[in-house]
């Protein structure tokens, strides 16, 4: 980590800083480490926010007042949330922290005026790998200066104050002391194609294929469900592409002009043209196998190629559906080869 | 909404073509569809049938399911299913399987099976070593069958040494030798085929079971073997390439040039040309006899009979020698690269015990694939050539006595119309009166002949009757892979106007090129470099022109087919099985094939010129 605890580089961050990176940041430090090409970028760590947070609550209290929230009460509820919401996206930053911040835009901008960021939640508890815990977090993408960097890294901690976030944390009877969210902020990529690649079939689980759905322009666009993905399954020993599902993409999620994206409508022949050439889907395959292989599980991934044709990492998580399932023999173990014959000769069972 | 019940038509709804009645007929009344028949299913086995069955080929069916019933019903036991029963209808063969499906019986078949069977798999080697044994000796029996052949008068010896037996008698003596050695060789065809086609499956089901969306070619790619004999013959073409280089010969060898020019110039060109010739003639034996379809029909005719197929790949393969490319097999890779998909795929198990029985699996297929792959070479193509040019030798003979214009036309006789006939001319001969057959037989063969030109063109229904729940019978799964969805998409109200065409995939890749029809040898001299073949019958005694082609697409065969394995070597998109490419695609079209989906898509149609 960097010589200060509220910023942590990707090039200095591995998997185990997660409790002060979160799951986003610590992965693409582990990426960034192992060689997978990642757009650079830093984390804001949980430090950060609990330097910002001690900061609030010396005005006045926040946890106390979330930890004796009712579960049920969900007029008090949304009260809180929208006043604490307010709190963390406008009280003033502790000054070192807010220079950190933009002392590390700077350094990511290199000098670029034109440096435009994707501001990402990176949630540090293993509930974030939980599906009731996603879509609680935020990410903005196409983040213009340092001053909108700053100002969506605090929507981003505000986000722990949704009406949601809060009551989840509460049903659940989680102690406030401890959550913490750090944020990732992250070079943005302006894809010409973009998806997400499972290392195993999320529809049978099977280790032996991938699965990569893309669409042009931005990855939101396939990560939101807003457009009909491309789709391939593709061997991943072997690379044979065994299903091809060119889909009528309708529209493209671009760069607005004044910051954020938007849609664009695409023409007729794009619509229907595969996003992807054979060499780019192996290429997938390849970067695929090797995240899967460092970190020796399957993986649920965000790419994107850029208008140069390089591909990008945006993230990696571990699959957990199939993982999560029991491992029940192929066949029964037999100390006779000659027995599992039986399962073409003997009929049907 | 109501699902309509689809079905395939009853076989006593099945009309003869009109005017082909006589020509049905022909085939023996054990092949003919019966009343009783339309309470079970049958499916049109076009894999190995593709086109109308002259008369005599008719043996082939028949011979063949001789074997593989005895050994699954009888010898093997095999516990759920018997033999294979066929009938003939408009030429084509139907054929149906027999079910055991008493739990009782099972039961007691297993108890046999085990028994049998696994006796087979522990010795398999060296029952294999016999069986080589075995078919070589059928073979050399074979080749020592005397030409069938009447003197005006027999020769002295005949007397002198008491020999007391004349020649006519000879005719019977072969012709009977020759089909009882066809109905020999198909016994030893089945001795094993099933149980090597069984443990392979069962190394192909756990590997669909542990890797459900696995591709059935990178199972078959951990299968394969990489020095099967039927291999042998396209090696042989490419060290005839390279000889043709050492010895300095290899500018006769022209594209478009007939093999018997070529020949005819090397023979002039003195001691380079005779050595060349020599070499040829080293390959021919054993390697050439190799027919260009699967072993089914009199009319694919071998290499040694017809050097076509050998002659139009050499000046590609010369090319890539002058070139110094290395146009053979690179054993030692594919070798690696095998062992390699079988680590890799063994490394995705999960657990210890799952990767102990991946082991014992992969072990045992490839201790049986050896048989599978090797037996070919032998069965349908080396002996089934000597037997259909030991026929066509009775059809020269028959010819030559007035008995059909053409030495073909003894294919449109049926074994027992055969023996008929030549029992005629011994009669004659013996008599010295002229036989009858000469009045007999032309009008027969005509009509006959005429009745494959309208069968060829009859609508084929790929199955009849009673569609069965599944289809359980495991000699069909194997032999057929036909399977209750594969039925599912025969009743599919396809109406053969798609553009897009399904198949096995076979070798993945995606390639746009321009179909080339090619419905017969003869015609392989069409394809130019970079063509998109589209045939019939996948048959690896076509290798030598994969070097020419850009991908591959054919009616029939499965991904286990040679011809998916070779094109696999040459890494070249192909999509086999397809049911209806020749007919759908036409020649000259653009086509997409594309070889990992399975998928055929035609661009653009050629232009079908008005008096082309």
């Amino acid at each position: 980590m960097s010589d200060n605890d509220m910023i942590g580089w990707f090039s200095d961050l591995r998997i185990t800083d997660r409790p002060t990176v979160g799951g986003k940041g610590a992965s693409l430090g582990e990426l960034t480490h192992a060689g997978i090409d990642v757009p650079p970028g830093f984390a804001v760590t949980t430090h950060a926010f609990e330097r910002f947070l001690e900061a609030l609550e010396a005005r006045d209290p926040i946890r106390p007042k979330v930890e004796a929230l009712d579960p049920t009460d969900l007029d008090g509820t949304t009260a809180l949330s929208k006043l604490l919401r307010a709190r963390v996206e406008e009280e003033p930053l502790p000054a070192d922290l807010e220079a950190a911040i933009l002392e590390a835009h700077g350094a990511l901008a290199k000098g670029n005026p034109a440096l435009t960021v994707a501001v990402r939640s990176s949630a540090t508890t293993e509930d974030a790998e939980d599906a009731s815990f996603a879509g609680l977090q935020d990410t903005f993408l196409w983040v213009l200066s340092a001053a909108d960097t700053i100002h969506r890294v605090r929507e981003c901690w505000g986000s722990l104050y949704s009406v949601e976030s809060m009551s989840y944390r509460r049903k659940h009877k989680l102690p406030e002391q401890g959550v913490a969210m750090a944020v990732v902020v992250q070079t943005m990529v302006d894809a010409r194609t973009a998806g997400v690649m499972f290392t195993r079939s999320p529809t049978t689980g099977d280790k032996s294929v991938m699965t990569i759905e893309g669409a042009w322009g931005l990855g939101s666009a396939v990560v939101s469900g807003e457009v009909t993905p491309d789709r391939w399954v593709i061997g991943k020993i072997t690379g044979d592409i065994t299903v091809r599902d060119i889909s009528d993409k309708h529209i493209r999620q671009v760069a607005a002009p004044g910051g954020g994206i938007m849609d664009e409508e695409l023409p007729a022949d794009l619509r229907t043209t595969s996003c992807l050439s054979d060499e780019e889907l192996q290429a997938l395959r390849t970067v695929g196998r090797r995240i899967e292989k460092h970190y020796g599980r399957a993986q649920d991934i965000e790419w994107a190629i850029d208008k140069s044709g390089k591909l990008l990492l945006l993230q990696s998580r571990p699959e957990t559906v199939w993982s999560a399932k029991a491992q029940a023999p192929v066949a029964p173990v037999t100390a006779d080869p000659l027995k599992h014959v039986m399962t073409i000769f003997g009929g049907r069972k | 909404m109501a699902e309509s019940v689809k079905q395939f038509p009853l076989p006593s709804s099945l009309k003869v073509a009109p005017g082909t009645e006589a020509a049905q007929e022909a085939y023996p009344y054990y092949t003919q569809f019966s009343p009783e028949d339309d309470e079970r299913f049958w499916f049109y086995n076009s894999m190995h049938f593709p086109e109308p069955m002259h008369a005599f080929d008719m043996v082939t069916a028949e011979a063949a399911y001789c074997a593989l019933g005895s050994f699954n019903t009888r010898v093997h036991c095999l516990p759920t299913t018997k033999g294979i029963d066929h009938r003939i209808i408009n030429g084509r063969v139907y054929i149906g399987g027999v079910a055991v499906t008493d739990p009782a019986e099972i039961a007691e078949r297993v108890g046999h099976f085990q028994q049998r069977a696994f006796y087979y798999y522990e010795h398999w080697e060296e029952l294999y070593a016999q069986w080589k044994v075995k078919m070589r000796a059928l073979i050399d029996e074979a080749l020592a069958f005397p030409k069938p052949y009447l003197p005006d008068l027999e020769p002295i010896e005949t007397t002198h040494t008491g020999k007391g037996v004349a020649a006519n008698h000879n005719l019977l003596d072969i012709y009977r030798k020759t089909l009882e050695g066809y109905f020999r060789m198909w016994q030893h065809h089945f001795e094993f085929l099933l149980l090597g086609y069984g443990a392979y499956l069962t190394f192909f089901d756990f590997c669909k079971k542990a890797f459900p969306e696995i591709s059935d070619q990178a199972i078959s790619r951990m299968v394969a073997g990489m020095e099967a004999e039927i291999f042998r013959p396209d090696e042989e073409v490419k060290r005839l390439a390279r000889r043709a280089v050492e010895l300095g010969v290899d500018g006769k060898f022209l594209d478009g040039v007939t093999a018997e020019d070529v020949m005819a110039s090397l023979d002039q060109m003195g001691q380079p040309g005779k050595d060349w010739l020599a070499e040829l003639e080293t390959s021919r034996n054993p390697w050439f006899n190799v027919n260009v379809g699967d072993g089914f029909y009199h009319y694919h005719r071998s290499w040694n009979d017809d050097l076509s197929m050998p002659f139009a790949a050499l000046p590609g393969y010369i090319a890539k020698v002058k070139a110094g490319e290395n146009i053979e097999r690179p054993m030692a890779k594919l070798i690696e690269e095998r062992q390699q998909l079988i680590e890799d795929y063994r490394d995705l198990l999960d657990t210890d015990e799952d990767r102990a029985t991946y082991d014992q699996l992969i072990t045992l297929a490839h201790r049986v694939f050896p048989y599978v792959e090797g037996h070919k070479f032998y069965c349908e193509h080396w002996y089934t050539n000597l037997f259909f040019n030991k026929i066509r030798e009775f059809g020269e003979l028959l010819r030559e006595n007035g008995f059909f214009p053409e030495t073909a036309d003894v294919f449109s006789l049926t074994h027992y119309e055969l023996e008929s006939a030549i029992i005629d001319l011994m009669l004659a001969w013996s008599s010295g009166s002229a036989p009858v057959g000469p009045r007999y037989w032309p009008a027969k063969v005509a009509e006959r002949k005429a009745a494959i030109k309208v069968w060829a063109d009859h609508v084929v229904p790929p199955a009849l009757g009673v569609v069965p729940d599944v289809i359980d019978d495991p000699a069909i799964v194997m032999l057929w892979g036909i399977t209750r969805e594969s039925l599912d998409v025969w009743l599919s109200d396809d109406d053969g106007t798609s553009k897009e065409l399904k198949g096995f995939a076979a070798s993945s890749g995606v390639v746009e090129g321009i179909a080339r029809v090619v419905k017969s040898v003869e015609e392989i001299g069409r394809l130019q470099q970079g063509d998109i073949l589209v045939c019939q019958v996948t048959n690896p005694t076509w290798a030598p022109i994969f070097q020419k082609i850009a991908a591959a697409v054919s009616d029939i065969g499965g991904s286990m087919s040679h011809m998916a394995i070779v094109a696999r070597e040459y890494g070249l998109p192909a999509v086999v099985g397809t049911g209806t490419a020749t007919q759908r695609i036409k020649d000259g079209s653009r086509i997409r094939v594309d070889g990992g989906r399975g998928t055929v898509t035609i661009l653009e149609d050629a232009l079908v010129l008005e008096d082309a």
